[in-house]
């Protein structure tokens, strides 16, 4: 069955995953990651309320302490050898560097890496929770999105205008479409989908792209990882 | 050693007053001092100055202070979780101040343990910025210096961030003894230890009281001198 959409975008952020990583996923799609890890690969959630080792909400018969929630306050089962500590110790390590890769969304990316995720200017906004300092302190930091807004709008753009989550911190996005890669030098196209081109994908792109001789197919990252193919 | 242990409508008239600045640890439904908040909204406290890390979902936690309108302003970071609080934000009802979530941790860290402000990396180039100082450090120097947010950015820029402290705290306990030693399960734990220790007066609601030498002092968090009384909770629900 040929991956599309979200999806798609997930089965390919999980191939950042490396075994034994400690990974940080947002709500929402982020999440969808862990449906599709590669096989021998196993990570460890880190969730920003102090744990790490959760597995997901309880299944139908499965207990679950009622004192054990995930970063969107749910009900979820804390796996064997996980560990409790409080919200204090928990952005020391997320600051501290102690966390592999944080994985979350974005309303805009821009050529720098700079990530707006929680303010839209004129309208009210919820807060930012613990994303600034996710950003600020994750050893790697990916965004999933959709390539382009719903009306065609960019969503990588060259520099943004609204208020940043954090400044220069996003090290790829992942996309239905590519893989970027924010870099020193800039945002380099290291893969695409076979789905599309480099020529669609620059047109759909706000921000300048630095295209390597050699621009991989995302579908073909089992092969290159030496992965069994999903 | 003297019990502390009293009852939660005779805590709340001892330590709380309208107006007053409080400490709310808790991570939406966990952790919650519920029933010291029960209590409180029996009397006629209110206009509250709230430090919290959010206000739990509709109807629930800290959620009922915001349902009854005794909060007046909010130090958070988040309130997505609990849509009557951002109805009442936008109609103006309650002010509310964003903290990234770790930093409000080492803000209140600050202000329970004798420390003048915090540098942080979190928010540096974003609206948490604003209205703050900033250091960057000077390599060649070797010290840092107060740079202006426009200035181009050499080294790494960190946020000054302020202490933060509250006339009282209401902790949530998994277990407490009668002197006030506490031990927290699991995620309630989440702010209460960093929380106790901010507050001129702290209370403790907890799930379970027991006698002083029951709790492995190893296991105890947050110690008796920390807390002011102790009643009793009771436990956390399904969230």
């Amino acid at each position: 069955m040929e991956l599309t959409g979200k999806e798609f975008i997930a089965y390919r952020t999980a191939r950042f995953f490396k075994d034994g990583d400690i990974v940080n996923l947002g709500i929402g799609m982020p999440t969808k990651c862990l449906d599709y890890l590669p096989e021998g690969v196993d990570v460890w959630i880190d969730s920003e309320n102090g744990v790490v080792g959760l597995t997901g909400a309880p299944k139908e018969g499965e207990y679950a302490d009622p004192n054990v929630v995930d970063a969107g306050g749910k009900t979820s089962v804390l796996r064997v050898g996980g560990a409790c500590f409080d919200s204090f110790t928990s952005f020391g390590y997320i600051r501290g560097g102690h966390i592999d890769i944080t994985v979350l969304g974005c309303y805009e990316v821009d050529g720098e890496g700079s990530l707006a995720n929680w303010m839209i200017p004129g309208k009210a906004a919820a807060g930012m929770g613990g994303a600034m300092d996710l950003v600020s302190g994750s050893k790697t930091t990916i965004v999933m999105t959709n390539h382009t807004a719903k009306d065609g709008a960019f969503k990588i753009v060259d520099k943004t205008e609204m208020p940043l989550t954090g400044w220069r911190c996003v090290d790829y996005v992942v996309s239905e479409l590519a893989v970027i890669h924010f870099t020193e030098a800039g945002a380099v196209l290291e893969e695409i989908s076979n789905r599309t081109t480099i020529e669609e994908v620059v047109a759909k792109t706000g921000c300048k792209l630095i295209i390597p001789e050699n621009v991989p197919y995302m579908e073909d990252i089992d092969v290159r990882m030496g992965y069994a193919k999903a | 050693m003297k019990s502390k242990v009293i009852s939660v409508d005779e805590a709340i008239a001892k330590y709380c007053h309208t107006g007053m600045s409080i400490l709310l640890p808790g991570f939406v439904n966990v952790g919650v001092a519920e029933t010291l908040i029960d209590a409180l909204l029996k009397t006629d406290i209110t206009d509250l100055s709230v430090i919290s890390n959010n206000t739990s979902v509709k109807g629930r936690g800290i959620g009922k202070l915001v349902h009854e309108n005794k909060i007046k302003h909010i130090t958070c970071s988040h309130i997505g979780n609990n849509v009557e609080t951002c109805e009442k934000v936008v109609a103006g009802e309650i002010n509310v101040t964003f903290v990234p979530q770790g930093s409000i941790c080492e803000k209140v860290r600050a202000g329970g343990s004798g420390i003048g402000g915090i540098l942080t990396p979190t928010g540096v180039h974003t609206p948490m910025q604003d209205g703050k100082q900033l250091l960057e450090w000077d390599d060649e120097q070797g010290k840092y210096r107060f740079v202006e947010p426009d200035e181009p950015q050499k080294g790494k820029r960190y946020i000054l961030e302020l202490p933060l402290h509250a006339e009282v705290a209401f902790i949530h306990a998994w277990k407490a003894d009668k002197s006030g030693n506490c031990v927290f399960k699991h995620t309630s734990r989440n702010f209460n230890p960093v929380f106790a220790n901010a507050a001129d007066h702290v209370i403790v609601e907890a799930e379970e009281i027991v006698e002083v030498g029951e709790l492995d002092p190893d296991q105890i968090i947050t110690p008796f001198f920390i807390v002011d009384a102790v009643v009793q909770g009771k436990a956390i629900e399904n969230s």
